[in-house]
């Protein structure tokens, strides 16, 4: 494996930025210094950019098994190293769901085969997402799966879920809750609220989060389980959670780049990019979750990266299914619209998530004897301006979004760069 | 203009525009050969993908009278049935060769999807709970013709306000040309939040009957009486039917509006729809002169300015 | 031409249709928006001066029957009345200028519409030649000889606010 030189730029270290080069080999991180200049080296250019770890994305939608025409882990994997990710949590809707330890070490095994992000696989909570019994829990917690989630759908029966988390506290995982409540969104197609109003359009309230939230707060404190929000969308859930946090609970939550990005407003034009699960909210959510995210109410950010093909967004917005990519931009959204300092931005988009998720070798601050695993974000630089997933239902192309990755390493391999690797197609 | 997909944010001058033309296309519709060879050679396609005869027969009418061709298509005998797209529906049509088309829907927004697809100019002829521009064009031809302008009529909308097309198009049109509109429902069938329409709202018809130059009654969706919206259709029309009594109570000169098809006895009672000051025939011959209007709009040259 | 003359020639023409129709017993004058309206109204007055009749007036519009829609934008329509069945009456059609003859053309198929008048005459103010079909006036207020690339312009009174008929260069030819 060759030596690298990562040149001139911002490192992030346990003890705050410095700009120094990080001189890499073996796959670890060698040394930090000036003018590590060495003739074998790849040296590859920083300056101007921020060097920190890889960033994690703990909601991933590669749609393998069962749904390849979307993406799969091999596509859903470069769209990942795009936008400086070197691990994904992989959702387990799949078809057939991850409800088994075989079907985990499968999507595992890919992802390692692909090689370009360490593909984590997440298991079902219950049996088929079918809502009525547990999945084989030991079984995906054998094969190394540490979150479970319905992600989809949320565990609506309160028992199964309590039982649920019973056993996960003891083992150690963690309950990740897709949380909209059936029947307040039935039939819904994007927020309530004055915009739906006039389009005259079926909406789900925003309590049809903090209900289940709010509920699900209360078997914490019965279980002890460790929970995480996914995608939160609506000011009320934050609340929730800042409550839930003071009172020392184990919650965790995170926020999409879509919702940090937009509010129901843009669904006026009833494009259906802007049809997602949750629904974008109104513009004090939108206010809300920016500023839970900068003050870390909200822990993390969470692509929901949700790949549809043309012919299955291109219809009436309320025959769309739901969702929208977002591994190649979510850097960029967090940069130019929350516009955090690079600790915290490394801090929401890898520190957090990775451990969340215990994952090793991810999420560690740049100095020697770390795993060379590391995003270079380029905060200035126009974002990708082009889909890198097998789907093109993305809402941030051509919005001016500034910051991209430039280049992405997995354990010292580059996997991506904006600069050196010619584009694949 | 190059497609009329919706009410919302239509400037006034559009708007009198289109009731201008629609004056003098009502001439034409009286002329001993009622039909005028100005849209010879251009073909309208009518596709309503959600079952409407009196639109659809309207805009029909329209075409045919300006010398148009048309062509329908229902879904009933399409090849929706057989899984194809809407896309590729409407480019299939497309390349039949039209000129215009006509889209109703039960979807919100695909008459903009269609829109986005097709070369050739769109007309929402009712989508979802949405907007329906034609009902509302014709309507406020309707009540223009017996106040001679809209400015500063009072206008009631009564009825289920939420679920309605109508409503969501012909608020915005009557606000625009300067009415006062007030939205008259039970609570469950007010929209939702309503602080960006421009109307006023509330629940008690009795109130304000007095007040209003013109009555707008919606059809009453039977079926939702059974979706427990209201408690019965007894108990609606009770409260918001236009019963015998309040049209007495109407002032001298208000009329009262629907846009059909009517439930006698339940949202009207029978006597007034055969009153005088009932303009429902009135607002269907208006439909065609509007919707003449506005395919005569549609299918000019592109304007320069 | 100036208001007098203008004033001058539609009194001729008033008497010279009288003269060629006998009497205004069947005459319905209709006039072609925009100035053929009130020229025709002044014709209706003109010969209410001198038989003292009430000569029925109609208006027509000929937007609808124009045969160039697609390539421009839709004409503000203006307003068509005919005040009674023409069915066997002496239209005269009344317009400003007469130029290629499509205006005529449409008001012709347009007239026809209405019924099957027993004969129709045509009345110009001016006729500036360039027909590009077989019609011609019955009354003709002045013959203008212009170039194809002149503009013809006239103003009238009720429509304009101003009183008069110019001739003017114009760099392109539009009709």
């Amino acid at each position: 494996m060759n030596d690298l030189i990562l040149e001139g730029g911002l490192v992030l270290t346990p003890d705050g930025p410095v700009t120094a080069d990080v001189f890499v080999r073996d796959g670890i991180v060698a040394g930090l210094g000036e003018s590590l200049g060495s003739d074998e080296a790849t040296v590859l250019d920083c300056r101007g950019a921020w060097v920190g770890p890889g960033f994690v994305d703990v909601h991933t939608h590669l749609r393998e098994p069962g749904e390849e025409w979307k993406e799969d882990i091999g596509s859903g994997s470069e769209a990942a190293a795009a936008g400086g990710y070197t691990a994904v949590l992989a959702m387990p809707n799949t078809d057939p769901p991850i409800d088994a330890g075989h079907l985990a070490r499968y999507v595992a095994d890919r992802g390692s085969e692909v090689g370009l992000v360490t593909v984590i696989p997440a298991g079902c909570v219950t049996a088929g997402r079918a809502g009525e019994r547990l999945s084989h829990l030991d079984e995906l917690w054998m094969a190394g799966v540490r979150v479970f989630t319905d992600d989809g759908d949320s565990v609506a029966d309160a028992g199964l879920l309590r039982r649920a988390m019973d056993y996960l506290a003891q083992l150690g995982g963690i309950v990740a809750q897709h949380a909209i409540d059936a029947g307040l969104a039935r039939g819904g197609h994007m927020h309530e609220g004055d915009v739906s109003s006039r389009l005259g359009m079926a909406a789900i309230p925003a309590e049809a989060e903090s209900t289940v939230v709010a509920r699900d707060l209360a078997l914490v404190r019965l279980t002890g389980c460790r929970y995480h929000i996914q995608h939160v969308s609506a000011s009320q859930t934050v609340a929730l959670i800042a409550a839930a946090k003071a009172e020392g609970l184990p919650v965790t939550a995170e926020v999409t780049p879509h919702h940090l990005a937009f509010d129901h407003r843009v669904v006026e034009s009833t494009d259906p990019v802007f049809k997602m699960m949750p629904p974008l909210r109104s513009p004090e959510d939108r206010e809300a979750l920016v500023v839970a995210l900068r003050d870390g109410v909200i822990d993390m950010v969470a692509t929901d990266h949700a790949p549809h093909a043309d012919h299955e967004k291109d219809v009436p917005f309320e025959h769309a299914p739901h969702g929208v990519i977002g591994l190649e931009w979510a850097g960029a959204v967090v940069n130019t619209q929350v516009g955090l300092e690079p600790v915290a931005f490394y801090e929401r988009l890898s520190i957090a998530p990775a451990a969340l998720l215990g994952a090793s070798g991810q999420g560690r601050w740049i100095e020697p004897g770390a795993p060379a695993t590391m995003t270079v974000f380029d905060p200035e630089a126009d974002a990708l301006d082009h889909a890198r997933s097998r789907s093109r239902n993305t809402p941030h192309l051509g919005r001016g979004l500034r910051g991209r990755a430039r280049h992405t390493l997995l354990q010292g391999t580059l996997t991506h760069s904006a600069t050196i690797v010619p584009h694949p197609s | 203009m190059r497609h009329l997909l919706s009410m919302e944010g239509v400037e006034r001058a559009v708007i009198e525009g289109l009731l201008d033309d629609g004056d003098e296309f009502l001439e034409v519709l009286d002329r001993p050969i009622p039909k005028v060879p100005t849209l010879r050679g251009k073909t309208v396609a009518t596709m309503f993908f959600e079952p409407s005869t009196r639109t659809r027969l309207s805009f029909e009418k329209a075409a045919k009278s300006l010398s148009a061709d048309t062509m329908s298509f229902s879904p009933g005998t399409s090849s929706l049935s057989k899984g194809e797209s809407l896309k590729d529906t409407v480019l299939t049509i497309q390349a039949m060769g039209v000129d215009l088309m006509v889209v109703r829907h039960a979807a919100t927004g695909a008459p903009w999807r269609v829109a986005d697809w097709v070369d050739v100019p769109v007309v929402n002829g009712g989508d979802g709970a949405h907007q329906h521009p034609t009902q509302a064009l014709l309507d406020a031809l309707t009540i223009r013709q017996r106040f001679t302008t809209l400015d500063g009529v009072r206008v009631g909308i009564v009825g289920d306000i939420r679920h309605s097309r109508v409503a969501r198009s012909n608020v915005w049109a009557f606000a625009a040309l300067g009415a006062e509109v007030t939205l008259v429902a039970p609570p469950t069938l007010l929209p939702l939040d309503a602080t960006t329409w421009p109307a006023a709202t509330t629940s008690d018809l009795d109130d304000v009957l007095t007040e209003l130059d013109a009555v707008y009654l919606l059809r009453v969706q039977k079926e939702r009486g059974g979706a427990s919206v209201f408690p019965s259709l007894a108990e609606y029309t009770a409260r918001f039917g236009m019963t015998v009594e309040r049209f007495n109570r109407l002032k001298p000169d208000a009329v009262v509006l629907h846009p059909g098809p009517m439930n006698r006895g339940v949202e009207i009672s029978a006597r007034v729809a055969d009153d005088p000051r009932a303009l429902v025939l009135d607002q269907v011959r208006n439909g065609v002169a509007v919707r003449m209007a506005v395919l005569y709009q549609l299918l000019g040259g592109e304007r320069d300015e | 031409m100036e208001r007098a003359d203008i004033a001058r020639a539609l009194r001729r023409i008033a008497h010279e249709i009288m003269e060629r129709n006998h009497g205004a017993g069947d005459i319905v004058l209709v006039g072609i928006h925009t100035r053929g309206v009130p020229l025709a109204r002044r014709l209706a007055d003109a010969i209410g001066e001198i038989e003292s009749v009430e000569v029925p007036l109609g208006s027509l519009d000929i937007g609808l029957y124009r045969d160039d829609l697609a390539s421009r934008p839709a004409p503000v329509l203006g307003h068509t009345a005919m005040p009674v069945g023409i069915d066997g009456r002496t239209i005269v059609l009344v317009d400003d200028v007469l130029f290629t003859g499509r205006t005529i053309r449409a008001a012709l198929d347009a007239l026809v519409d209405f019924g099957r008048p027993a004969r129709v005459q045509l009345a110009v103010l001016v006729d500036r030649g360039h027909r590009e079909l077989p019609i011609r006036a019955d009354y003709v207020g002045k013959n203008l000889p212009t170039s194809f690339k002149e503009r013809v312009t006239v103003h009238l009174e009720e429509t304009d606010r101003e009183e008069g008929v110019w001739i003017e260069k114009r760099a392109e030819v539009a009709l």
